[in-house]
């Protein structure tokens, strides 16, 4: 098998580009600040267009998985990061050269770039000769970077930089520094004068003692003096400054374009895998999901919102999972319940595990069989033009409609407090219309409502709700659960709690 | 070089931990007016006595005998102790005259000021050498004679002319010469400055033997910033030796520190001396005898610090109380009980400091640890309040106690009733003595006195201050039973006879 790209088994999936803008969808479902964590310090290997590209092929996202899983491999992981930090060295050596104003320090950092890369690629190649893998990307991948290191191209630039950077490391000179003059020449084994004076004085050692030694501020340019005694050392050994001027003429174009595209696609996994073994290490579960794009027959259990995990996690607060899943003829969660219940978030999360999966990433959760969607959409409640009611509804209803329109039997809806800005007769007509449509099409789809109505329009729909502590119903439990709504029992037990229920109240009037 | 004049093996640590009382002792046994005399208004002798004489209870008997040798040839050389003892504080006087910018940021500032210090160092340590050399033979204990021993070895004439090369070799009449290697991005790395190889190859050598190439680079006259790099580079190269010799220099500092703190001790011991001869008071060398003995045996002894404040010769006392764990002092207010109790104090501090004491002869087995609980004069009133603090510092004492200490107590547990406060004082003080504990207890609690006397015990004497038979004072402890009353009445008949018309009595 010929290997093509780390992140594409085949030529077909990657020719599709690179996509620059995010879905639409993104910021709905707080994807945004998930793909904005996971590359987070990684902005040099522009990552985001990856993420903001879903697979539509089954395959495809098979590919992806088994790399996953060779990289949970805790060396090979570790490795990948080790190769990784090298490269990004060498990058720093060869902009630091650019930046660089004298020829034989250019060379230098130059030389140290290619001697950086070389030994990134030998020590990869070691690695993953090491490791047991199983993926076919990492399998094909390895083929080739054993036939580049044998290449005469790769042998013959490494013995190279190895004689040079000796030879350089053998350069030991003398400064005579007298008035305004230097003298430059070999060094002819002088002893160190330091040594000769602390001899002297070795007797009076009493302990510690205050160290003198003053901090130079070291740059990394030169300044003209430095440059001419280089000059004049270059002049003491001019065999070897000869050979680094050719090797740097020789090996401009040295870095192979393939371990170059490596280096940059890799870090899709490793950013992925980094960002979500922060959530392992607190006891979250993440797992490969079933990808079927026929059944809508969907689960997951123990799954979790990534973005707000990610906040919870950093305020040491704990992260409440929660399961769902779709049999039969389900395709619609109805989910209703108290506000600040976990509602949105739970709609947020069924949107994200689809979309994480369509990446070929795993998702949150212990156990997940999710659905290859072929378009993702969903319905927020915008913020804006709160005091134009009737513009609201109405630019509502476009979007809905414009949705519906777009979508596909293949697709998912996920709406989020729908109609919250007209009469609740119109929201519950509305909503019915609108809820037809789409158990008609046979789409899944979420729907975040204060409408208890809508629970039992079909056998299409699940009815989920968020719940609250018994005891203590001010103290949400952020459980998602299967089971009918709660209409009035919630507020009846704010009420009692607050002595405020009918028995109650008249009870405290009468005394 | 080491100094070794308080200890025969290692230095004295200023930093060391005073005892955890230090501040009861040096309250009840008025240790500031001893520090003082010894000090004579120089703070850094105060610091020193103070130190060497608090942490004196953890001197064996081998280093007490050291130190009391030692001191012996300081009295009869105290004119040579105190031109050592000058030398080293004015080397240190001139070396911090030297200062330099704690943080100076250049080397070859660094290097300048080095060499002047050292300059004056190498003075003072020929001065010290030119003593030793002159004056050694009239020194006769074991810490003196080592000592000069060590400066006529470490400080040979050969040894302070290599010094004085140095000092010339470091003004870099010839240039300075630095190796350097290429580091990263072949900027020069490792500069290290070397002596050059001596030009002792004849002229025939010298034209025969091929000349390496060497090249140059001259900084041209109006480039000021390429002397500026001249100049960093010249700074990097004498980076090291300019640390080697300032560190040196600390090292010489650290030795004259050493010399000057442990000359400092003796130097207290002199000026005391010289006080109380002056007084007339007698001094003596005590006898140590080992901490599982029990001497107390003493002639003359007096209040080091009563002599001090009064500047005048005060009343000695005898004891003859060898083989005795318990001495009860009963008798008279004002009787010179409490001078008693801490002329005791003070020679045991002294002794084991390695100190002469204020007596003609005094002989005590060395005690572990010395510890006094005096009866605190404030909050009178609240009598509860005042047992609760009374023998909360009984406990402080208590879980630091070890055996073969000695505890001073002063009108302890006098709190509360007597019968109570006998009780207390019974029971704490038959504690302390079966687990071999040394008790002077000054007291009016005459139910613990009187019991204790009728036990007969062999290890206890008890005795009295002194009363004529017309109620006047000598000041004088005497053997004695105790007696029920402590002639407080005297007390106040005889103020009341000299002011009466200053104290309203009813």
């Amino acid at each position: 098998m010929t290997f093509y790209s780390i992140l594409f088994g085949t030529t077909e999936d990657g020719i599709k580009k690179e996509t620059l803008e995010a879905p639409a969808f993104f910021a709905d479902l707080n994807l945004d600040q998930i793909i904005d964590a996971i590359t987070a310090g990684r902005q040099e290997y522009n990552l985001k267009p990856f993420f903001y590209t879903p697979l539509n092929d089954i395959d495809a996202i098979k590919y992806r998985h088994e790399i996953m899983q060779d990289l949970e491999n805790k060396i090979l992981f570790e490795k990948i990061k080790s190769f990784a930090q090298k490269m990004r060295e060498m990058r720093e050596h060869l902009s630091q050269k650019d930046k660089l104003y004298y020829k034989y320090q250019k060379e230098s950092w130059f030389l140290d770039a290619v001697e950086i890369y070389c030994d990134a690629v030998n020590c990869l190649l070691d690695d993953l000769n090491i490791v047991d893998l199983k993926s076919r990307g990492f399998l094909a991948f390895r083929e080739y970077l054993a036939d580049y290191v044998k290449s005469s191209r790769f042998t013959s630039l490494l013995a190279e930089t190895k004689n040079l950077k000796a030879d350089l490391a053998t350069v030991k000179y003398c400064l005579l520094i007298k008035g305004n003059r230097i003298n430059v020449r070999k060094y002819e084994s002088e002893i160190d004068y330091s040594i000769d004076v602390e001899k002297t004085f070795e007797k009076f050692k009493q302990g510690a003692v205050k160290d003198y030694r003053v901090k130079f501020l070291d740059t990394l340019d030169m300044n003209h003096v430095e440059a001419a005694i280089l000059d004049l050392v270059a002049k003491l050994y001019p065999d070897i400054f000869l050979d680094l001027d050719d090797y740097c003429e020789k090996h401009g174009n040295y870095l192979d374009k393939t371990i170059g595209i490596f280096d940059r696609e890799i870090q899709f996994y490793i950013a992925y895998l980094e960002h979500i073994s922060k959530f392992k290490r607190a006891g979250l579960k993440f797992c490969y999901p079933m990808i079927s794009d026929k059944s809508k027959e969907v689960y997951d259990y123990e799954g979790f919102d990534l973005a707000l995990a990610y906040k919870l996690i950093n305020e040491n607060s704990a992260i409440v999972c929660n399961d769902f899943y779709l049999k039969g003829k389900e395709r619609i969660f109805i989910v209703t319940g108290p506000n600040q219940g976990g509602k949105t978030t739970f709609a947020r999360t069924f949107g994200q595990l689809h979309y994480l999966a369509s990446l070929g990433c795993p998702v949150p959760g212990q156990k997940a069989k999710l659905f290859l969607f072929d378009r993702l959409f969903t319905h927020f409640e915008r913020e804006e033009n709160i005091k134009d009611l009737r513009g609201k509804l109405e630019d509502e209803l476009v979007r809905i409609h414009n949705i519906l329109n777009q979508a596909t039997p293949n697709s998912i809806i996920i709406m989020n407090e729908i109609f919250t800005s007209t009469t609740l007769q119109d929201a519950i007509f509305l909503s019915k219309k609108i809820m037809e449509k789409i158990i008609q099409m046979d789409l899944l789809c979420v729907c975040v409502t204060f409408i208890d109505e809508l629970a039992y329009l079909s056998e299409k729909t699940v009815s989920m709700a968020s719940t609250v502590v018994p005891e203590n119903p001010a103290l949400r439990t952020y459980k998602i659960l299967r089971k009918p709504p709660d209409g009035l029992s919630y507020a009846i037990s704010i009420a009692e709690k607050y002595r405020l229920t009918y028995d109650s109240l008249k009870e405290r009037i009468k005394s | 070089m080491k100094v070794f004049l308080m200890y025969k093996d290692r230095d004295f640590d200023m930093q060391q931990n005073l005892p955890w009382n230090e501040q009861i002792l040096t309250q009840d046994l008025e240790l500031d007016t001893l520090f003082y005399a010894m000090a004579s208004d120089d703070k850094f002798l105060f610091e020193v006595v103070k130190k060497a004489v608090l942490t004196g209870l953890n001197n064996d008997l081998a280093t007490i005998l050291y130190r009391q040798n030692i001191l012996k040839d300081c009295l009869k050389n105290s004119f040579i102790v105190r031109d050592i003892y000058n030398i080293a504080v004015e080397s240190i006087k001139s070396e911090k005259e030297h200062y330099f910018g704690l943080f100076s940021k250049y080397p070859s500032t660094i290097l300048h000021r080095s060499i002047e210090v050292l300059q004056v160092f190498a003075d003072m340590l020929k001065k010290l050498k030119n003593i030793a050399d002159e004056h050694a033979e009239k020194f006769e204990s074991e810490g003196f004679a080592r000592f000069f021993d060590m400066l006529k070895k470490e400080l040979s004439d050969e040894y302070l002319a290599s010094i004085q090369n140095h000092l010339k070799e470091l003004k870099f009449q010839n240039g300075v010469l630095i190796s350097a290697e290429l580091g990263k991005g072949n900027k020069g790395i490792n500069y290290i400055l070397r002596k050059p190889h001596d030009i002792k190859k004849s002229w025939i050598d010298r034209i025969f033997t091929k000349k390496p190439p060497v090249y140059t680079y001259t900084i041209a006259d109006r480039d000021e910033s390429g002397a500026r790099a001249l100049s960093e580079l010249n700074d990097r190269g004498i980076n090291l030796v300019a640390n080697a010799l300032a560190q040196s220099n600390d090292h010489i500092l650290s030795f004259f520190n050493a010399l000057r703190t442990e000359l400092a001790f003796y130097i207290g011991c002199l000026n005391l001396y010289e006080q109380l001869s002056q007084m007339g008071e007698p001094v003596c060398f005590p006898q140590p005898a080992a901490s599982h003995e029990r001497k107390s045996s003493f002639k003359e002894l007096y209040d080091v610090c009563l002599a001090l404040t009064m500047k005048q010769k005060v009343v000695g006392n005898d004891l003859n109380a060898d083989k005795i764990d318990l001495v009860i002092i009963t008798g008279a207010n004002q009787g010179g009980k409490s001078t008693f109790l801490r002329s005791i104090g003070l020679a045991q501090l002294m002794m084991q400091c390695g100190m002469f004491v204020p007596a003609e002869s005094f002989c005590a087995n060395i005690a572990n640890g010395i510890y006094t609980h005096y009866k605190r004069e404030e909050d009178a009133a609240m009598k509860s309040g005042k047992l609760d603090e009374e023998l909360s510092r009984m406990n402080d004492i208590a879980s630091h106690i070890t055996s073969n200490s000695m505890v001073l107590f002063n009108e302890s547990f006098a709190a509360t009733n007597e019968r109570e406060g006998s009780e207390i004082a019974r029971q704490i003080t038959s504690a302390l003595l079966e687990s071999r504990i040394k008790v002077f207890f000054v007291t009016h609690l005459y139910e613990f006195a009187h019991g204790f006397y009728n036990k007969r015990m062999e290890n206890a004497i008890f005795l009295r201050a002194e009363r004529q038979s017309d109620g006047s004072r000598t000041f004088k402890i005497i053997e004695g039973e105790p007696l029920q009353t402590s002639f407080g009445e005297d007390l106040y008949r005889y103020i009341m006879a000299d002011k009466k018309d200053l104290i309203p009595f009813d």
